[in-house]
């Protein structure tokens, strides 16, 4: 059934992403291909890997944009997954009922097995989230490792997706976006998140973090890094005059 | 957009044979005897060799029939089941007329489910608020416009197919120049949320993937100018001046030939014209 889910449980399962702190590593991008390699559904197929042009799945990447403005330019890493859309576009053009919202959580999923490989689900998302598998031919995206987050056979730390457990910089964050109190929507409150083409009226339940201003943060080491006086004083103020009296 | 081949050939030649069927429901066509039958034969073809095409688009084509399920929601789903219905009706419609029998009321449902068809194919692409250039009222209209002019064209009403056919140059020409303009709302600002002044630095990946082979696809401009007129001569002018000759027994046919021929060009001006919003994150 492609149509939305018509009761949904509050729960709004999804990630924010740190537009501030994130480094560009592409280390969750490594994570995410790895395990939904090796679990989920069809492999996320490479082809020509080692040749001279290699290509493949992926179904988190990281790009990166020059943002210029009033102070200094700055490079933004904009890393780029599935959002989870309330109003998920891509389920209903399916013409399979493969692709689905799940009511509990609200993630958004495909049934590979259903999959016929149209593509219309594609080209129905905005931003890019959802690619052919080159070789299973079937629709992939990202699950927010279902197969982690529920998993008792994992430890409790690693019960979350691949990406977020990885990130070196703590520029993900995975939670219930649903719930005022959890910590993910705390920070959306507290720092301003934002949703992606709010205009397309997809409703993203994924949040960015826009980056912090950077002006003020220059100054913080300023003081110590006063100029040297021009006429030196005391013990430098001798050393000066003694080495001048050397020639 | 990516023009793939099987699309093209798909929205052109079952474009053609829905309309076609149109008309032959309507009774507008030739419909008794052995012509009734030739110009039936020729209808189906056309729609099932667009159909078959369709399904090379696809990457399991072998699951092809699990498109059927979901009619309530998609539009792919509900043209799937309005080409098999058109099919099963006029098939029995034409069978009762070259029994001799009556069949116009049979036939005017037919001839409605071919026209909801080519809107559904049309709807498939119009309903995307991804593509600005398809997300409009007039992508329907000129694919039933389409549809009705070859269908004419192939049934051999000599002048009304000349009204459609200069009718519609002049809507695809006003359709091409309106899409130019409607860019959409999405804007690589509010795409990125980065402010006015952000532009890509660097892609995610080395070489090409899915997203810009299928979305990120785009015509130079000086050759868009090029095909388009190109078009606008093979699909609209030339079998115009074709249905000018005097009656000659070539000079239809060739005009239906040259009007489909230069439908495949407008079509795939249709897909590499459209610009999709995942693009706003590559330029
Ligand atoms: S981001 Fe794209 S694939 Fe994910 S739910 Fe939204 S529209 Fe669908
Ligand atoms: S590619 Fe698969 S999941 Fe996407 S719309 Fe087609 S059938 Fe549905
Ligand atoms: S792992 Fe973290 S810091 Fe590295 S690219 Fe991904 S989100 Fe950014």
């Amino acid at each position: 059934m492609t149509d939305l889910p018509e009761t949904r449980s509050t729960k709004k399962l999804g990630l924010v992403i740190d537009l501030d702190t994130c480094v560009g590593c592409h280390a969750c991008v490594v994570a995410c291909k790895a395990w939904n390699t090796e679990n989920y559904g069809a492999a996320l197929a490479d082809t020509d890997a080692h040749g001279a042009a290699p290509s493949g799945a992926f179904v988190n990447r990281i790009h990166s944009y020059e943002v210029t403005g009033d102070g200094a330019p700055r490079i933004v890493h904009f890393p780029k997954s599935c959002l989870h859309c309330e109003d998920a576009p891509c389920v209903t053009v399916c013409p399979t009922g493969a692709s689905y919202k799940r009511a509990e959580d609200g993630i958004v999923l495909v049934n590979e097995d259903q999959c016929i490989g149209c593509g219309l689900c594609a080209w129905a998302c905005p931003y890019g989230a959802r690619e052919q598998d080159p070789v299973a031919k079937v629709m992939k995206k990202c699950t927010l490792c279902v197969d982690r987050i529920d998993n008792e056979n994992l430890p409790e730390a690693d019960r979350i997706p691949a990406c977020v457990r990885t990130c070196p910089s703590k520029a993900r964050h995975f939670g219930d976006l649903g719930d005022p109190d959890s910590h993910v929507s705390q920070l959306v409150e507290a720092r301003g998140g934002m949703d992606l083409a709010p205009e397309q009226g997809t409703r993203p339940v994924n949040k960015y973090l826009p980056p912090r201003p950077k002006e003020d943060e220059i100054d913080v080491l300023a003081p110590l890094l006063a100029p040297v006086a021009e006429e030196p004083k005391g013990w430098l103020g001798w050393l000066d005059r003694a080495l001048d009296r050397l020639g | 957009m990516h023009p793939a081949a099987s699309l093209i050939l798909f929205s052109t030649l079952s474009g053609a044979g829905f309309g076609l069927l149109a008309l032959i429901g309507a009774g507008l066509a030739r419909t008794t005897g052995w012509a009734g039958l030739a110009e039936a034969a020729l209808a189906f073809a056309l729609a099932i060799a667009g159909l078959a095409a369709s399904t090379f688009h696809l990457g399991r084509p072998e699951r092809a029939l699990k498109a059927f399920r979901e009619w309530r929601s998609s539009w792919l789903s509900r043209e799937a089941w309005l080409a098999a219905a058109t099919l099963s009706i006029m098939a029995i419609t034409t069978l009762i007329r070259l029994a001799g029998l009556p069949a116009l009321p049979l036939g005017l449902v037919g001839s409605a489910l071919a026209l909801a068809t080519v809107a559904a194919t049309a709807m498939i692409y119009a309903q995307l608020r991804t593509v600005p250039r398809w997300n409009h009222w007039t992508t329907p209209a000129i694919f039933l416009g389409h549809a009705l002019t070859a269908g004419t064209l192939l049934a051999g009403h000599r002048l009304p197919a000349a009204i459609l056919l200069a009718a519609l140059a002049v809507a695809q020409f006003a359709a091409w120049h309106a899409g130019d303009r409607r860019t959409g709302a999405t804007t690589r600002e509010s795409a990125t949320g980065l402010g006015p002044r952000v532009r890509p630095f660097e892609a995610p990946h080395t070489s090409d993937n899915y997203l810009t082979r299928e979305m990120v696809f785009v015509v130079a401009r000086k050759h868009r100018v090029r095909l388009r007129s190109i078009g606008l001569v093979l699909a609209y002018l030339a079998p115009l001046a074709c249905l000018a000759i005097p009656p000659a027994p070539l000079a239809l046919p060739l005009a239906a030939l040259l009007h489909i021929g230069g439908t495949l060009i407008v079509r795939w001006l249709f897909f590499a014209d459209a610009e999709h919003t995942v693009a706003l994150y590559y330029r």
